[in-house]
């Protein structure tokens, strides 16, 4: 445990809480990173998503495309790509990287949400009178967001975790901590950078798991029994 | 192509070594998953805690766990056993899930009817409950495979060999072949890993196959009948 002394000792260190390196300017661009793919991932996948629980066509084909997506590795994809567009642009490597990660989760949380809607609500919705675009913005899209938000969440997760790799491209991030560490063998700062960066990702997650119970009280303010969330 | 020519032997030894880093992870996922799973879904006061618990432990980003498991295990960094604990650990907590999921799926009215048989609660569990909740289970399990082959490579940042070598080898010297080369052995063994568990499941749930043509119209016709 002497290890994880060092450690507390080299985060509690002035030295790392002053300066461009500072560890509150790591976590910037760490959430930077963060954000802006996951923007992008929901840009993406959010329409996409609910074109296909609207009109329930192309779910195989989705499905079939994230499982192959699961397989890419993405420390290969972040090099690859790097070398493809110069490591002067290597930001653009890695957000593409995080943006083909964060796709998936955002894609099957969109259109599970609209698949989990009880038919007779949304036929009823139509036998209202609503257009179909009254149906996506109205009914639809409030109670499918509870998963919608759930597949935000598995995506942002995902991202925080990848987004460590950036240093390894030159971009800096949390993840500077640990290749450093490791290049330097100071295993005081690379633990540091790894407990950082744990404390980052359950951060993160507290957060949207917080939106999630928001996401649930608009989806049932009262009571809403054939919704089921996939809890 | 003239690198990934001259560099088979390569290639073939670092997919042998990933492919062995996989095997123990997947296996030890539904193996650890399957009690702790059950559990979860049996005692309901436990069920929240444990689920919070693999919950948390799949937040752990690959690499801070790589780094936070050697000094914790009294392990090397370098230990090939760091990466095989760590990946452990995530198809632990994704399998988890999938067993509790499964378990819930089944319908209580064929529990009760095996009840009713005389079942006891272990042969029940065996011969009534495991197998309804295979298909879920193999959906995770598939999951875990895939992912498992994937993150392996991220291995290479603190040392121990895989595919992911080829990555930031091929990074370093500015050779976008071997990185391809890498990518491509590595979908491969996920490709293998997902296709042997596919046939594994074929022959321990051959319910699940899908029905042939024929069988699908005949029941529609019968549907249509009644």
């Amino acid at each position: 445990m002497n290890l994880f002394r060092d450690a507390l000792a080299w985060l509690l260190d002035p030295a790392q809480h002053t300066g461009a390196g500072r560890i509150a300017a790591r976590v910037l661009e760490h959430l930077g990173y963060t954000l802006l793919a996951l923007a992008v991932a929901a840009l993406v996948a959010i329409p996409l998503g609910y074109l296909i629980g609207h009109t329930g066509r192309g779910r195989q084909l989705a499905v079939a495309l994230s499982g192959a997506a699961r397989a890419l590795p993405s420390l290969g994809l972040l090099t690859v790509l790097t070398l493809a567009v110069g490591i002067g642009d290597a930001w653009l490597a890695a957000t593409v990287v995080l943006v083909v990660l964060g796709i998936p989760s955002v894609l099957a949380g969109a259109y599970a949400g609209l698949e989990a809607i009880d038919r007779d609500v949304i036929d009823a919705a139509r036998a209202t009178g609503m257009t179909e675009w009254q149906v996506l913005a109205r009914v639809e899209a409030p109670l499918g967001l509870p998963l919608l938000v759930g597949g935000l969440r598995s995506a942002a997760l995902q991202i925080v975790a990848t987004a460590v790799l950036a240093s390894y491209v030159g971009l800096g991030g949390l993840g500077i901590y640990i290749q450093r560490g490791i290049a330097l063998r100071s295993y005081d700062e690379m633990l540091g950078g790894a407990l950082l960066i744990v404390a980052l990702a359950v951060v993160v997650d507290a957060v949207l798991a917080a939106a999630a119970r928001v996401a649930r009280t608009i989806a049932a303010p009262a009571r809403q029994p054939a919704v089921h969330t996939a809890d | 192509m003239s690198w990934i020519g001259a560099n088979l032997e390569l290639i073939a030894d670092l997919a042998v070594r990933h492919a062995l880093l996989c095997v123990v992870p997947i296996l030890a996922g539904l193996a650890l998953a399957l009690p702790l799973g059950t559990l979860a879904w049996r005692v309901r006061p436990l069920r929240a805690a444990i689920l919070t618990v693999v919950g948390l432990a799949y937040t752990i980003p690959s690499l801070a766990l790589f780094v936070l498991l050697p000094p914790l295990l009294g392990i090397s960094f370098l230990s090939e056993a760091n990466v095989v604990i760590a990946m452990s650990i995530y198809a632990v907590a994704l399998m988890t899930r999938s067993v509790t999921e499964g378990l819930a799926s089944v319908d209580p009215s064929v529990r009760q009817a095996a009840v009713a048989l005389g079942y006891s609660p272990w042969r029940r569990f065996w011969a009534v409950d495991l197998p309804l909740a295979g298909p879920v289970l193999l959906a995770g399990l598939r999951v875990v495979a895939v992912s498992t082959v994937s993150l392996v490579t991220v291995g290479v940042l603190v040392g121990i060999r895989s595919l992911g070598y080829l990555f930031m080898d091929g990074l370093q010297r500015g050779i976008p072949e071997e990185i391809v080369a890498g990518i491509a052995a590595t979908v491969l063994i996920a490709l293998l890993f997902d296709l042997a568990l596919v046939l594994v499941g074929r022959v321990l749930l051959p319910w699940t196959r899908r029905p042939s043509r024929r069988a699908a119209r005949l029941r529609l016709t019968a549907r249509g009948a009644a």
